[in-house]
Order: structure tokens, then sequence, then C-alpha cells
């Protein structure tokens, strides 16, 4: 059970204020949200990217918690090796306290769905108790957003630019929480940082379960995407009532969809608040716009499908 | 090697890769992280019986690459564990980019590796090409010609890495087949013995002290990373006297002593050959026959390739007239291998420097026998004879 606003804020600050994150950044949020949603001591590790690189400029750092960065690809990997050390010597009774310590691991959608994805599926699949946490921004925000492949389709990014013959990246988005449920992991989750309650409840359960859990969480890039600071909560908001980020979570096997729009939007609703889909509604891209609309809905029937199979008595 | 006080009797069979298992196990690192590499695999294989045996305390990763043991064992030594791998070739180019992570971070990490030839061709026997591909990302490299040295180095390394001076991560390399796979008589120490050599692990910044946090592998720009790169060159220059202090200190509970290289026969020989590992068994065995014909031959075994012990190996070779420098590869820089590019340089403030030539050899597993090595001293006798060394850089055993 989440705590109360009012208690939360009197809860320590694990990722300090003064980081150089840009003003309207999904990833402080995310990263905010899962470390208040245990009391335990933490270790966090770090892929390359923003979150490492605006949080530990040295000899500055933006952490109150234990916090490695080695590479962008192997976090999994090194916070299994964190892990272990803490089951050795846990085992051989050289740490005395008797606190457990949970262990997450912070990276982005570039060190998490492509080139992070290999050490991430040898750690789930080795049952390590720790938790790993995607913030998806859809790109390589860090090195000048580069096309990934969590990036939508449409989007126009550096490496899918749009063109006179292009309409921005062509590919549909990699299902990554759908691929981490596939592990058998007891835990896995998708939220989004404007619905607190849902993603800090998600962090809990990961947490909390016995082996490893995974979060992707929603997480605008201003910059990247194109959007006034003050918008990115609306945005998140928009992105799931359209269903185009669903809130979903797989515990134990069992697919569970937590939150079902009332009226689902049309994903267009959610697109013309970002520079990068602006090209999308001039003439000529309609069937472009169709095609986004579909997939969405594709990908929602698909679901709602996995819900319905997983809860059959 | 000093010669060894103990009998035949108190000697075991082993093979070079059982001898690095059997140090891994007295060593009883609290992480082990690897992943399968011919002609390493039966390291980690043999220290998972032992694990299975719940012979050691270790907790075992068995990763999906080797790049994964090394962030691994990355993420174990940081948190405060001793932490090992072990690996080979193409495992050790996969672990590149960790390496320079692990060195450039300053974790005491220590890996056995087995050197084998890398690709591109597939081969899976001995040469360098591995590990001297790897001489330049900070690591201490320390060369054994066999299982023995293997065994002794391995234990000695552990005491390298974590010495408060260095806190730099050691590789220690035993031949592909030749001794991984090779039988001898391997002299083991007991494990308590072992144990209160390398004593217990003391971490400096340990993640696990959470109330205490740090945090590791910052990002480091203009302003300081310079600062700490050159911290890591003055860590790396007091890594000799270290190494020899460790020796001597081995030297008492083993019998067996050790410097930065061997100097065999070399005091009065006018010819020399400088060999790193297994090849040096077929090089003194060429001195012994040599010298009983009367020839001053003699040879330098090189132990420590990175720090490169260059004043010391100026000093021991400065009198010899001719130099074989032998490398198990070629940099493919078309000027010779790498020992012989840094041994070059070494010789180069001497006085009266020696003629040197270079032969690059036994690629791939190519065998190195007797003949070849005498072939080589026929050629330095002749630079002797006539004053001119001919060819730099030579092939030998190599059709052309």
């Amino acid at each position: 059970m989440v705590a109360s606003l009012k208690e939360l804020a009197t809860r320590e600050d694990r990722l300090t204020s003064g980081h150089r994150a840009c003003a309207g950044c999904g990833f402080p949020i995310v990263i905010k949200m899962v470390l208040m949603s245990t009391d335990d001591p933490v270790v966090v590790a770090n892929a390359t990217g923003c979150a490492e690189v605006c949080t530990s400029i040295y000899p500055y750092t933006a952490w109150n918690v234990p916090w490695i960065h080695s590479a962008f690809e192997n976090t999994a990997a090194s916070l299994s090796g964190v892990e272990s050390a803490y089951r050795s010597l846990k085992k051989q009774g050289k740490i005395k306290d008797d606190r457990p310590i949970r262990f997450v691991a912070f990276g982005g959608d570039g060190g998490t769905y492509d080139i992070g994805l290999q050490a991430l599926s040898g750690a789930m699949e080795r049952g390590h108790q720790l938790m790993y946490v995607c913030y998806d921004n859809g790109a390589y925000m860090n090195t000048g957003i580069q096309r990934s492949s969590a990036t939508p389709i449409g989007a126009n990014t550096t490496t899918s630019p749009t063109g006179k013959k292009s309409f921005g990246k062509v590919q549909p988005r990699k299902d990554l929480a759908a691929i981490m449920a596939a592990h058998n992991i007891p835990y896995v989750g998708q939220a989004s940082i404007h619905n607190h309650r849902d993603l800090m409840t998600k962090a809990e359960k990961g947490f909390k379960c016995d082996g490893p859990a995974f979060l992707n969480v929603f997480a605008p890039c201003r910059l990247g995407w194109g959007f006034d600071p003050k918008n990115i909560l609306d945005i998140c908001k928009l992105a799931v009532d359209s269903c185009m980020w669903p809130l979903f979570e797989v515990e134990n096997g069992v697919w569970k969809v937590n939150y079902k729009p009332r009226t689902k939007i049309p994903v267009a609703d959610y697109l013309k608040t970002q520079t990068r889909f602006r090209h999308l509604f001039r003439p000529g891209n309609e069937e472009v716009l169709a095609q986004i609309q579909e997939d969405v809905d594709r990908r929602w029937e698909r679901l709602l499908e996995m819900e319905a199979i997983t809860n059959k008595k | 090697m000093a010669v060894n006080k103990q009998s035949a009797a108190e000697s075991q069979a082993m093979t070079g890769n059982e001898a690095l298992a059997e140090a891994m196990r007295q060593i009883n690192p609290d992480v082990v992280a690897a992943y399968p590499i011919t002609p390493a695999t039966e390291i980690v294989q043999i220290f998972s019986s032992f694990h299975a045996d719940g012979l050691v305390d270790t907790e075992l990763v068995l990763v999906e690459s080797e790049h994964s043991a090394m962030s691994a064992v990355i993420g174990a030594s940081a948190a405060g564990a001793r932490a090992m791998t072990a690996t080979s070739s193409q495992g050790l180019a996969l672990m590149h980019e960790m390496l320079y992570i692990a060195s450039g971070s300053r974790y005491p990490i220590v890996m056995p590796v087995v050197n084998r030839a890398l690709s591109a061709p597939l081969n899976i026997h001995c040469d360098h090409s591995d590990t001297m591909g790897s001489r330049d990302a900070g690591w201490v490299q320390i060369y054994s010609e066999n299982a023995q040295e293997g065994y002794d180095n391995v234990i000695q390394a552990i005491r390298i890495a974590e010495h408060n001076e260095v806190q730099v991560p050691v590789m220690v390399m035993i031949d592909g087949f030749i001794i991984s796979h090779g039988m001898e008589n391997v002299f083991t120490l007991d494990d308590q013995t072992v144990r209160s050599f390398i004593g217990p692990f003391k971490p400096r910044f340990p993640l696990l002290d959470v109330d205490n946090p740090v945090s590791v592998g910052p990002v480091d720009f203009t302003d300081f990373y310079f600062e700490h790169k050159r911290q890591h060159h003055e860590a790396m220059v007091k890594v000799k006297p270290v190494i020899l202090e460790i020796a001597e200190e081995y030297a008492k509970i083993s019998g067996r002593k050790y410097g930065l290289f061997e100097e065999y026969m070399l005091d009065d020989a006018e010819v020399a050959v400088v060999v790193i590992s297994s090849a040096a068994g077929t090089t003194r065995y060429v001195v012994d026959k040599l010298r009983r014909a009367g020839v001053k031959a003699g040879m330098l075994k090189l132990r420590v390739f990175r720090p490169f012990p260059a004043e010391e190996l100026a000093e021991a070779l400065q009198h010899v007239k001719a130099i074989a420098v032998m490398d198990r590869a070629d940099s493919l820089s078309a000027q010779g291998g790498p020992l012989f590019a840094e041994l070059r340089s070494a010789l180069f403030d001497l006085p009266k420097r020696p003629l040197t030539t270079n032969y690059i050899y036994g690629l791939g597993g190519r065998d190195v026998p007797v003949a070849d090595i005498e072939s080589v001293f026929n050629d330095l006798l002749t630079t002797v004879s006539t004053g001119v060394a001919g060819p730099k850089v030579r092939f030998l055993g190599v059709r052309e």
C-alpha cells in the first residue's frame, strides 16, 4: 500500500535536487518515485545515459544511496555482481546488518531494449534478487535523439529523420515488457510517472517479490519529443488514455491491465502534443496516422486477450 | 624459479587448468563470474565442482557472456567482495571494454587467462595475441612458463592487486593446451598457508556499506579525467617493487622465488634469447645443449610484461652481443611483435646496444621444436661473427 502524499513528502530524497537533468525531464521523477517505494537500504546501478551523466559529474553526485556505473550495455550484469557479492558476504557472516538491502538498476531504452538486452536477459534468467527499471523515452537522448527499438512509428529522430521520402521511424516499437514476462520472472510492470500511485505500487511489488523484477516506465524527454516542460504529466496521461502506453503488470505469469480508460482517446490527440510527430499532420501522411492507430489498437486488444487468457480459472 | 627443496613425492600430477582451479579454491573468492571458452573452460568447470561439493564459500555467477562476466566481477568488487573470473582469446576480446573500466576504476580483480590465438581465422590453440591485445588495458600482466608458475602467480596476484599502493587488476597467463592441458608435477601449498598469505579482503569503499554511500564510476570530464589517469600511471610505476616484495614473502612459504623475469645462464652470455611462457622450456634445453658445446648461450624469460621492466631488462642484457626476441604474437605494425618493440626501446639508452632480431613464432599453436630454437641461436652466432644483425623481423616455423 503506497503511503499518502503527505507522508511521501517527508521521506528522504535519495536522488537529490541539483542534478543537471533538463526541466521537464521524466527520468528523475521515475528514479525518485521508485526509490521512495521502499524504506529498506538500496544500492543503485546506472547504465550510461542521461541519468548517469546528469547525476554524477565528478566531483559531485546527486545520489544519497550507494551507486555504481560501469558501462552502457552491462547494467544488469554489473548489478547482478553486486547482488551476488551481498549474498556471498551475508552467507559468510561478513555482513552483520539485518536490514535487507534492495538492488535496483536504472537504464534508458537504448541501454535496455537494445545494447543491454543480452545482459538484462541473462540477469533475469539467473534469478537475482534485483529490480531493473527502464526509463523509456523512446530514443537515444543522451547522444542526441537517435532512434532506438523503443522509438514509436512515425517519430522524427536524428537517425530516422523526416524527409522527402521519409515520415520518420518506420518500424513499431519492441514490446520489452512482454519479452521480460517471457523470462517467467515473478514481476513485470509497465507504468507511467503521471500516476504515482500505480508506479509506486509496482515498484513496491518489484522490490518485495521473490526474484528478479522488471519495470518499464514512461519517461518523456522534452528535448527529444519537443514539448513545453510544464506539459510532461499531461502528455503521459494522453499516452495512457489513448492506450499507446497501457498500464499493466504480469505477476507470476498472470497479466493484469491496471487502467482501462473509460473513453479511449484517438492516438492523434497524444501525437499532436509533440514536435517529433508534427509532420504526421501534414497532408499526405494520413495513412501513417492510420497505421499508428491500428498498431495501438492491435496491441491493446492483444493485451486484453493476455489478461483474459491468463486469468482463466 | 629457484630450485625446489621439496621432494617429488610431495608433488601432485596436475594440468595447468587444474593447478589454476586449485589456486582459486584455496583463494576462496567471494564471487566468481564466468563464461566458458576453450581452453580456459576447465578452470571454471573444476571450480564449479568445488562449489558443488561445498568446498568454497563463493557465489558462482554463470553469466551469458564474457562481457557480463567482467561486468559482474566489477560489480562484485565494487560491492566489497574478492572477485575473480577466467577466460581466453575471444572471451578476453569481448571483455575488452570492461578491462579498461576494471583498471580505470581500480578494482583489484584477479583473472587467469589461458593464452589462445585470436580470430580470424578461427583457431583454439596457443599464441599470445589475445593478451598482447590487452597489454595497454591498464592491468598488470604476469606470464607463466608452466602449471607450477601459474599456480604460484595466481596466489601472488591476489596480494599484488589488493596492495594498497597498487589497487590495479592482474591477469595471470598460462599457454593454451601446451600448459592448460599438459600434465606435470605441481607443488601446492596447504589451504591455511595460502589463506594466511593472502589475508582477508579489505575493500576500501564498498557499495554494501549502505550507511556511508559512495558513487562509483561517475562521469569525469576535462577537469579531472587526466588526474585520474595520472594516478593510474603512478600505481603502475609502484607495481614493480610490490611484485618483488611479495615474491620475497612467497619464497618464504613456498621455497620458490620469482622476479620480474628469470635469467638463465645469462651472466656471461654472448648470445641470448628473450622469451615468454612455455617456449622457455625448449629454450632452456637448447641453452644447456649449447653450453655443453662451449657456446656462451643464455636465456631471459619475461614474467612481468605489464608494467614493462625496461630498466631491469636493459641492465640484465647490456653485456649480451646479440639478442633474439621471441614474439608469440604479431602486432601487425609491420615492425615486429610487441615484445620486440618494447625491448628494443628498453635497450636504446645503453651506451653499447646489443644487436637485436625479432622472431615471430608459434602463431595459432604452431609447434616450436628444438631445431627451431637451435636455428635462432645459430643466427645469433652468425650475427656475432659478422657484426651484422640481418633482417630485423623473421618468422620461425612458417611456410613462406
